[in-house]
């Protein structure tokens, strides 16, 4: 049913590309070099367009779109990096923190977070907002691994790697709004999942130390999600 | 029995009902749609049938769908005469029996004569509390299905889309998107198995229209969607309704038995090539599964939350095929458009705002019920009018529309006619149609804390700035109601409510602001005197408690 992909020519940030028409917006500027900011995203998992931090804007629109699902469009005018972008990300990213316990200095993936270097690179020097400071517990029920809930942001990378790539589906989510927990299997300890491989691929794609591997120490958490894309380009027969 | 087929066989149920009721003409027709069954109507009913027996009175005693005017309930309208009894109780059941043939007691007597009924123009509550919702015969006898049988046997689906166009019926669920237009889009997107929904998801506070419909007159729902299935070339269809519903549930699935009996539903319907069967789906009490992209999700078995739309779900719908998705008034329109033509249709109503609305309206008005009347209608009359206005020794403040996504109107837009784009253009919605009047007892920071409490309570969680931005937005409100906030916190607020609104996954995230939004922009001195003088005008909030006590 799928119509044969054809090329389109945009602007993205002033530069010229072409894209195929089953690319998102930011497929395109990937390929070409231009950065969006993500956080849910992840390539090699489904898209759920959850964190909004790679809401771009359009020529001739007043909704922002979120790069990592709109499709491209022949004649396009995609800015990525504006005032009020810039605004909007500093605030997701200020509500993140807010939102439960994220403590820098003593988490396992300090230096190598993706929220972390987000923040960095947006300047959020300060969080503006009150902290909600939640009690939230930690799982420390599986052998190896470790599920902090203070440091999740609930972006789902692990629930869809565990339920597209491993095929366990292990992760899940409880309650709604910012009562949303991960949760394994029916809620759970983690350690006693009768789904769970250990497979250990949630912990690498976690962008922040909220799943770690328990051996590591303060900052030694370095997450390598980059099997993901060799495991599809298997799977779809390319390499 | 036999299943129907044409027009002329339509006429003989209906004579025959016709018939029956010309025979014995007297009825009482109690109200046992859930605003007075709340007041226990079933009771009263088996009260008049045990008397009507007792006495051997020639008078029928039928349950019926809402008459209203729900405050003065519970409700029983006299046939054939008309006259309507108000505040009915079990203890009067012998004195209405034994008066059929005299005046009523004087203090039960509720005039049709008055505002609230003569201002209505009904179209979706034509049948309201006229006739029994349990039974097809009397929806038939009220023309019911005549219009899915003209349709079925001369009309083509491209003719139906078209005359739906034509009659300029916009969504009833609040967005206000040409029904017509969703039809044919719907219509022409490439596929063989599509599907029709019908949105009872309804979960505003205080909005009570899609219920009475659905409990008063199911059958024209179900005739609404036969005719869409037909006109989008579905087979299928689903009726998503919240559990919180039993009473609207049980006369559905008694409404769909009935039609699969007659074969309304089913394979062949009135011969045509033409298929068609609606099931139930209920609801598990998320508020946001009345997005539609999440009520999708909520069908297919997994976790009720929206995702990005594009597609939109007249391309990639319920399992990724092409899906109508109407909500309940919208479909309850489309049997008298089709039987009475979209000229007279679009004849009703304003320039862009076709036809007519249903209001539930509540609150601070002496009149609470359920209203329909055509769209340009100022609130005025709506409020004043129908309504009957505001209690005694309290003055009107403002009019909360839309719900949760909607905002509140002050005194100075009460003239203002009710359509999609006026209400819009003063900082509120039309909504599904829930309309909470407010007097001066009203603080408007305490009801903006409200609806964000709400939101954020409702908030599927997916996306961060609802998420996240609903939970800080609440609590900066429950500052300012409490007395603890600074001027900042008004800044912060504000700036809060300009990122959800437009960096929000779904509709719920983007209209979250909207009840702080319009509060702020009529009522920005009520957030001052919060701030800065720890008062609340009205009372009602703890900061002017605690003022009291240190003065």
């Amino acid at each position: 049913m799928n119509p044969v992909p054809a090329v389109k020519t945009l602007v993205i940030d002033g530069t010229d590309v072409s894209a195929s028409s089953d690319q998102t917006i930011l497929d395109a500027a990937q390929e070409n070099g231009i950065s969006i900011p993500t956080l849910c995203h992840l390539d090699g998992l489904t898209e759920v367009g959850a964190c909004r931090m790679c809401l771009v804007e359009l020529k001739g629109s007043t909704k922002l779109q979120p790069a990592c699902v709109t499709l491209v469009e022949e004649g396009m005018e995609v800015t990525t990096q504006t005032p009020r972008l810039q605004k909007y990300r500093r605030m997701v990213l200020e509500l993140l923190f807010a939102e439960r316990n994220h403590v820098c200095s003593v988490c396992v993936a300090n230096n190598m977070c993706g929220l972390q270097d987000q923040a960095k690179s947006h300047g959020v020097t300060h969080v503006r907002f009150p902290y909600r400071s939640p009690a939230l517990p930690v799982d420390v029920s599986h052998e190896r691994f470790a599920l902090d809930h203070n440091r999740c942001i609930l972006c789902t990378r692990c629930v869809r790697v565990c339920n597209e790539i491993e095929g366990a589906h292990t992760w899940d989510l409880l309650g709604r709004g910012v009562n949303s927990l991960l949760i394994s299997d029916l809620h759970e300890p983690w350690g006693e999942s009768d789904t769970c491989t250990s497979c250990g691929k949630c912990v690498q794609v976690c962008p922040t130390g909220a799943l770690f591997d328990k051996s590591k120490v303060g900052g030694k958490e370095r997450k390598n999600p980059d099997f993901l894309s060799y495991l599809n380009d298997m799977r779809e027969g390319l390499r | 029995m036999e299943k129907l087929m044409t027009l002329e066989e339509l006429e003989q149920i209906a004579n025959e009902r016709r018939a029956a009721k010309e025979k014995s003409p007297r009825a009482l027709n109690v109200c046992v749609a859930a605003g007075c069954l709340s007041l226990h109507s079933d009771a009263i009913k088996s009260a008049l049938e045990k008397e009507v027996q007792r006495t051997g009175a020639n008078c029928r005693v039928a349950g019926t769908g809402c008459l209203g005017l729900c405050s003065q309930g519970p409700l029983v309208s006299g046939e054939p005469d008309g006259c309507l009894l108000k505040n009915v109780a079990e203890s009067d059941a012998a004195e209405i029996v034994a008066r059929l043939d005299s005046a009523m007691p004087e203090r039960l007597l509720c005039s049709r004569e008055q505002p609230f009924f003569q201002r209505q123009t009904v179209i979706v509550l034509e049948n309201s509390g006229r006739i029994d919702p349990e039974k097809i015969d009397e929806y038939i006898a009220a023309d019911g299905y005549q219009a899915l049988v003209h349709a079925l046997t001369e009309m083509t689906p491209a003719q139906i889309v078209q005359e739906v166009s034509r009659s300029g019926l916009r969504g009833r669920g609040g967005a206000g998107y040409p029904t017509g237009l969703k039809w044919g889009t719907v219509a022409k997107t490439i596929g063989t198995t599509k599907y029709v929904i019908c949105n009872a998801d309804e979960g505003d506070p205080g909005a009570f229209m899609d219920r009475s419909v659905l409990e008063s007159d199911p059958h024209r729902v179900l005739e609404g969607m036969i005719i869409a299935g037909y006109a989008v070339g579905a087979s299928q269809g689903y009726i998503y309704v919240r559990a919180e519903y039993p009473l609207a549930i049980k006369r559905l699935q008694t409404a769909i038995r009935e039609a699969r009996r007659l074969g309304f539903l089913g394979s062949q319907i009135c011969s045509a090539k033409f298929s068609f069967d609606v099931e139930i789906r209920i609801g598990g009490g998320a508020f946001v599964c009345g997005e539609e992209t999440a009520l999708i999700a909520s069908i297919e078995g997994r976790r009720g939350t929206p995702r990005p739309r594009p597609p939109f779900p007249s391309q990639s719908g319920l399992w990724e095929l092409p899906t109508l998705i109407n909500n309940v008034e919208s479909f309850a329109n489309v049997p008298t458009i089709l039987r009475r033509g979209s000229e007279w249709y679009a004849s009703l109503g304003t320039k862009k705002s076709k036809g007519t609305k249903v209001f539930a309206l509540c609150g601070k008005v002496r009149n609470v019920g359920l209203i329909e009347v055509p769209m340009g209608t100022p609130l005025r009359q709506i409020i004043f009018e129908i309504g009957g206005g505001v209690p005694e020794g309290h003055r009107f403040k403002a009019v909360q529309t839309g719900g949760p996504s909607g905002g509140c109107i002050p005194e100075q837009f009460l003239d203002l006619p009710v359509d999609y784009e006026s209400l819009k253009e003063v900082g509120s919605i039309m909504g599904s149609g829930g309309m909470i009047v407010m007097d001066d007892s009203a603080c408007m920071v305490n009801v903006a804390r409200y609806f964000m409490e709400f939101c954020m309570s409702e908030s599927c969680g997916k996306c961060i700035p609802c998420r996240a931005g609903t939970a800080q937005m609440f609590e900066l409100l429950t500052r300012m109601t409490s007395g603890t906030a600074t001027p900042h916190d008004l800044e912060l607020l504000e700036d809060l409510c300009d990122m959800v609104s437009n960096t929000s996954l779904c509709g719920l995230g983007q209209s979250a602001p909207n009840p702080v939004l319009s509060t702020l922009r009529y009522f920005r001195e009520e957030y001052t005197e919060h701030i800065v003088d720890k008062h609340c005008r009205a009372g009602v909030c703890e900061c002017s408690k605690l003022a009291e006590v240190s003065a």
